[in-house]
């Protein structure tokens, strides 16, 4: 058997074609089964993709390296379901683009951190994590509630996003810019605004601080708006309902 | 197999191979500079150890679930999903906590306060569910911080009964539920002028001081604003609303802080502040646990 292998060794043209063979077998174990994904996100009521503010509160959370600290996925482990909730599921991060799970809990995971505080309580730890929470090493992100969103390319985003094939329609694209700024006006015509992404959507002014779109209004809103979507009073898991089916 | 140790010995010392003299190895026959490359076979324990792993992978892939196919995956015959272990898991704990969770689910709060045994457990499920979700604004012994009340002491926004905790828990203020309370303070600012809030700064203050204070002009004036403006939901002489969360004024507990920029401020632009709804967050189970435990804490009526 040594032997025969001397005679692959020796021989680059026999060598280059099973160095192929053997690449692509591996290649195609792991890259065949992404083809199929979508068979393996279960279909669930009511994820809808995030509303301009949210997005820019997403790019923030990723600009300031938060997945480094915070995972963004419950495990369907009993010990993580009493302390976070109901454990993800793939269709509540499919509009994540990329996604922000992260492998890493220095601090809490935030799968489900929406309606869990209220804005101020966000926006004071936000301020000073060690306000609200004395053994906290988190660092301090003061400066959001100084600095104004950037929203020149919001609407490229959201494009984009639709390109990738998050369910945004050209409503959205062209009337993103306004709605990046309605989220957190209450009191302006906000109606075409709810017919797009729901009525479910929280618009108010989240940093305190109603005449600036700050960044601290961003973050706040998509913290808010994390683990939100499924109703799991009534969501019934497929793996329950091929169980009763197989009976 | 050439990697016998007899192999090595044998009269296969022919002249195609090249055996290393010092340690009578057989060399690859490549040599740098007079260095050569001894030939050793893998040795003979690692080579069972490589072979067992691919045995038991394909025992894995027949027990577990493992490859992908066209309509989904190979399911194994052990039928294993991590939803029917979570499942098991949860089984066990209720197994556990068996008697008293019966016992718990059955009573109503007077029962469950009468049986010590059943009121620790409720107590004790509280406490934890407490410090995982309350302790963030109400610290973790629920002794409040600016903004977000103190639990252990009996001066109460809304109910301290044990009920009327586990409805607010349940519905949040100003939380977006549909039954959440709602009520709210008007801002002052617009209507009335700053001295005017001044003076009703003043008889505010002074009346967490009760009988000590000075009716002083000042003091005599706010009085009077405070009859106009306040006592519909603060109550004569500021002894407050629970019905409506109008914060009791005679006493010396401040939400808020309870010295003039504070309550000038409060006057000013009101103050609304937000409990979330718990109602499909948590349990009904850990719903009534954690109004047990926070009507345990002191103030419960």
């Amino acid at each position: 058997m040594l032997e025969k292998h001397k005679k692959i060794e020796r021989n680059s043209m026999l060598l280059l074609v099973l160095t192929v063979v053997a690449v692509s077998i591996g290649g195609l174990v792991e890259i065949l089964p992404l083809f199929r994904m979508q068979m393996t996100i279960e279909k669930v009521e009511g994820v809808r993709p995030y509303t301009p503010l949210e997005l820019a509160g997403m790019e923030i959370y990723k600009r300031e390296g938060c997945t480094t600290c915070h995972s963004q996925q419950i495990r369907p482990l009993r010990d993580e379901l009493q302390r976070y909730g109901h454990y993800s599921l793939a269709a509540e991060s499919m509009y994540d683009r990329p996604f922000v799970w992260g492998s890493k809990r220095t601090g809490p995971d935030l799968a489900r951190v929406g309606g869990k505080y209220s804005d101020e309580w966000h926006v004071a730890h936000l301020k000073d994590p060690r306000a609200v929470v004395p053994e906290s090493i988190m660092p301090s992100y003061a400066f959001l509630a100084n600095t104004l969103v950037r929203d020149s390319k919001i609407t490229q985003k959201v494009k984009a996003l639709q390109a990738l094939g998050v369910p945004y329609t050209d409503e959205m694209v062209s009337e993103a810019k306004r709605d990046l700024q309605l989220q957190t006006l209450p009191n302006e015509d906000i109606a075409g605004f709810q017919a797009r992404y729901g009525d479910k959507v929280a618009i108010r002014d989240f940093d305190g601080n109603p005449n600036r779109l700050t960044e601290m209004d961003a973050l706040v809103a998509y913290l808010q708006k994390l683990g939100t979507d499924v109703d799991f009073t009534t969501y019934n898991p497929d793996y329950r309902i091929q169980k009763a089916g197989a009976k | 197999m050439s990697n016998k140790p007899s192999d090595k010995n044998s009269a296969k010392n022919s002249a195609d191979k090249d055996i290393d003299e010092p340690t009578g190895v057989e060399t690859t026959g490549h040599e740098w500079d007079g260095i050569k490359e001894l030939n050793n076979p893998t040795p003979r324990w690692w080579l069972i150890v490589w072979m067992i792993t691919i045995v038991w992978a394909i025992g894995y892939w027949v027990v577990y679930p493992a490859w992908p196919t066209i309509n989904g995956h190979t399911k194994g015959i052990a039928g294993w999903t991590q939803y029917g272990k979570l499942e098991a898991e949860k089984a066990q704990i209720d197994a556990r906590q068996g008697e008293w969770l019966t016992q718990f689910r059955q009573s109503d709060f007077a029962t469950i306060s009468a049986n010590p045994e059943v009121y620790e457990f409720a107590r004790a499920g509280g406490e934890v569910a407490f410090k995982e979700n309350c302790a963030a604004c109400h610290g973790a012994g629920g002794e409040g911080k600016v903004g977000y009340p103190n639990l252990n002491d009996d001066d109460w926004l809304y109910s301290g009964t044990v009920e009327g905790i586990h409805h607010t828990l349940k519905v949040g203020i100003r939380s977006g539920h549909p039954e959440a309370h709602i009520t709210q303070m008007p801002a002052y600012g617009p209507m009335l002028k700053v001295e005017e809030i001044d003076d009703l700064a003043t008889y505010v203050i002074d009346l967490a001081k009760g009988d000590k204070a000075v009716q002083t002009p000042a003091h005599i004036r706010g009085e009077a604003l405070f009859a106009a403006n306040c006592v519909t939901c603060h109550g004569e002489g500021g002894v407050g609303d629970r019905n409506l969360g109008a914060p009791r004024l005679n006493d010396a507990i401040w939400l808020y802080g309870g010295d003039r920029e504070a309550v000038v401020q409060t006057i000013t632009h009101s103050r609304a502040g937000v409990m979330p709804t718990w109602e499909n967050r948590l349990s009904e189970d850990t719903l009534r646990q954690l109004a047990i435990y926070v009507h345990g804490l002191g103030g419960g009526e």
